[in-house]
């Protein structure tokens, strides 16, 4: 450690830090303009100018790359250090009159005007070069750098061309000090609804607000250590030091006595439906995108926008997408009539628009449902019965010019009606999760005709499946909304519960025998057995079951040559009997 | 005339996971099937003995169904494919015996397959309607019927 003294405080800091962060240590502020933590300090700005005095000697320093030492004396703001640095800022204010930060600068200096000529009353790059620095050190791009000497000095890509070099990270806009180098020029695209999932984002980030668990991740794809091995940022700032990059999948085996699977569900893919328009107009949303859109913490705050940032003067929800369609999923998707009703409810409280919603059958089940489904009449949603056949831009009149026209039976009214609107929310409905038929394969459960996990019993073990042991819960049984999905969740973490309390397993009285005096020790039973259950004995030249693995299918029973192999409450007398015993009737 | 009248009887081993179930469901989906399936239930279609088909010919079966589950969903990982292979060799010997190999099915029902259930069911029954009672020596179908 190293005493040292600024502005008449003593500080210990570590050896090797700069006089710049020692100085942040004690909360004293020296203006910076070319500094950026992650980044090398280079000292071009030269506006953190500070008064150093070691040894006796006195001595003009800039505070972002000298180191301190021991018995240091600065002082940030003494008349000769302000005078240096007024000085420069002066030269940096007629080099780029245009940067704000500057200007900031030299107004808290007590400067109006430079007294150097300014060459071009619009520039904004003070030729610090941090963002050469970056791009080459931090980036490992090296797309950009100084180019020509004196007044024509300036950054730019080799011969002003695009570079195929640059990756196209905009690192170089996000760093440069005084907004010189600015993203829009290099992407230059307006992001409202295409990336609605996610809003502008990183390479590293939380993958929605309301994440759970609430983590970071990067990804690859994106991240440019990925794509040049540099870079490295979110690891240097972060003080637990919790980002690695070389952190892999990896397997890990549990054991366990008893597993409740909750894998969820997938929503629809609303472009499997054309005739809706989802992914060719941009006012088309899906559920969840909307459910994104009016978060309070989402990308536009919880204000129900359109794609150009107005406000919905109507607004179509369009139920049953993907749900009770013989052409794709015959089931009703259960939720969707309910959140439809939310989002109508949402909008009317957010916005004055008109609300269209086009509906089947209204399937308000639930406790309190059927009130609120009343409620939203009251407050003038207008409920079209009939399914929409199409979202067009197609305009008939010259009131849907611009608009979306969504054409639909009024089943009620018995005609096709042409209904305009800005804003189509279509309620996609719940399907199995993707890799469904893994897991399904995985745990050895069936499946139901609609393709989720089928339940042991639909009324008297619902949260069962055929597997011991193995329990069902939320989404992947069947769609659920939160109500029954914490219900039945509770009911499967209860009879998994039942089970590890218990401590033993009851075992199916079903298991196969081999009778003693019988086997002849063909061993054919012993490779038929998928639960390796039964063993040969060498000594006694038999084989001989495993109670405790045979599971009692009674395919080794089936094969027995002898006779000697027997299935419980399943011997082949018993079975005999009963082929006797049928044909009475 | 007699064909008319002539109602086959059928026996059916059900794998008690899938193919049962599926059965059950058919059953309390209130599904209408022909009756002429007579079920016994085993714990898997790998159980089901030859000797088990045989006898059940010899006592006055016109028809024999072995169902399980579908192939790679069997509760015990592979006792339908047993059943399978079982099912090959044994409609061979069927046919030595005089016994045409129609009267012997293997099918494949989900728990959740109650429609196939029933439209099983339902060919099978037509299937040995159109073929007549079977007549085998040593069988018991001419005393049932009297």
């Amino acid at each position: 450690m190293i005493t040292m003294t600024i502005d008449g405080k003593k500080v210990q800091v570590e050896e090797g830090l700069t006089i710049l962060k020692a100085a942040q240590k004690l909360d004293i502020k020296i203006p910076t303009l070319c500094y950026h933590p992650v980044v090398e300090p280079y000292a071009a700005c030269r506006v953190c100018m500070v008064e150093l005095s070691l040894k006796g000697r006195t001595e003009l320093v800039t505070a972002c790359n000298t180191k301190a030492a021991e018995g240091m004396e600065v002082q940030t703001a003494s008349p000769r250090a302000l005078n240096a640095r007024k000085l420069n800022v002066e030269m940096l204010l007629a080099r780029a009159p245009a940067a704000e930060p500057v200007q900031d600068i030299a107004r808290s200096l007590g400067i109006t005007e430079s007294r150097f000529p300014v060459k071009d009353p619009l520039e904004k790059c003070i030729l610090c070069g941090l963002c050469v620095r970056t791009c080459g050190d931090i980036v490992g791009a090296q797309a950009i750098s100084f180019t020509d000497r004196g007044m024509e000095r300036q950054v730019s890509t080799p011969f002003g061309e695009p570079s195929e070099a640059c990756i196209g990270c905009t690192a170089c806009a996000y760093f440069c000090p005084t907004g010189a180098i600015v993203a829009e020029d290099i992407r230059g695209r307006k992001v409202i609804h295409d990336e609605l999932l996610l809003g502008p984002t990183t390479a590293i980030r939380i993958p929605t607000r309301q994440a759970v668990p609430m983590v970071p991740f990067i990804d690859q794809e994106a991240c440019i250590h990925f794509k040049t091995g540099e870079c490295q940022i979110c690891a240097k700032v972060c003080d637990r030091e919790a980002v690695k990059y070389d952190m892999q999948d990896e397997v890990v085996e549990l054991e366990v006595g008893s597993i409740i699977l909750a894998s969820g569900f997938n929503s629809f893919d609303a472009r499997r439906i054309p005739a809706y328009g989802y992914g060719r107009y941009p006012n088309i949303i899906t559920a969840l995108e909307f459910e994104h859109l009016v978060n309070a913490s989402g990308p536009t705050g919880g204000k129900i926008k359109l794609a150009d940032g107005q406000e919905p003067k109507a607004v179509g929800i369009v139920h049953c997408v993907g749900s009770r369609d013989e052409n794709y999923n015959e089931f009703c998707s259960r939720v969707c009539c309910m959140y439809s009703l939310k989002f109508a409810h949402l909008i009317k409280e957010k916005t004055k628009a008109d609300i269209y919603d086009f509906y089947i059958d209204m399937r308000c089940f639930g406790k309190g449902y059927e009130e609120f489904y009343h409620r939203l009449l009251e407050e003038g949603a207008k409920f079209i019965r009939g399914r929409v056949s199409e979202v067009t831009d197609f305009a008939a009149s010259k009131e849907e010019e611009g608009r979306l026209i969504i054409r639909v039976e009024d089943t009620l009214l018995g005609m096709v009606r042409r209904i305009p609107v800005d804003m189509v929310i279509l309620a996609t409905g719940l399907e199995p999760s993707l890799d469904h038929n893994k897991l399904a394969k995985i745990f050895n459960i069936s499946c139901s005709q609609d393709t989720f996990f089928l339940e042991r019993h639909p009324k008297l073990a619902p949260m069962s499946t055929f597997s011991d042991g193995i329990f069902l819960a939320g989404a992947c049984q069947a769609p659920r909304d939160i109500p029954d999905t914490v219900a039945q969740a509770g009911g499967a973490a209860a009879e998994a519960l039942a089970l590890a309390d218990k401590g033993t397993f009851a075992l199916e009285p079903i298991t196969a025998e081999i009778d003693k005096d019988l086997c002849a020790g063909c061993q054919v039973c012993v490779s038929l057995c998928p639960f390796t259950a039964i063993t040969y004995d060498k000594e006694k030249g038999i084989s001989i079951v495993n109670d405790a693995l045979c599971k009692g299918c009674g395919t080794c029973v089936a094969a027995c040559p002898s006779g000697a192999a027997q299935q419980k409450h399943f011997r082949d007398g018993q079975i005999f009997a009963e082929i006797e015993g049928i044909f009475f009737v | 005339m007699q064909e008319q009248k002539f109602e086959p009887r059928l026996v059916g081993f059900l794998c008690t996971w899938c193919s049962y179930t599926g059965a059950d469901l058919a059953g309390t989906a209130r599904m209408a099937y022909a009756p002429n399936l007579r079920i016994i239930r085993v714990m898997c279609s790998g159980r089901v003995d030859p000797q088990f088909v045989l006898k059940a010919f010899r006592e006055g079966a016109d028809g024999v169904l072995i169902s399980g589950c579908h192939l790679g969903d069997c509760h015990y990982k592979e006792g339908n494919y047993k059943a399978l292979r079982r099912h090959r060799l044994l409609v061979r010997v069927l046919e030595q015996l005089g016994i045409e190999p129609e009267r012997f099915r293997l099918e494949w029902v989900s728990a959740a397959e109650g429609v196939k259930f029933q439209q099983v069911c339902n060919e099978f029954t037509e299937q040995i309607r159109k073929l007549g009672p079977l007549n085998i020596n040593g069988g018991k179908h001419e005393q049932r019927q009297a």
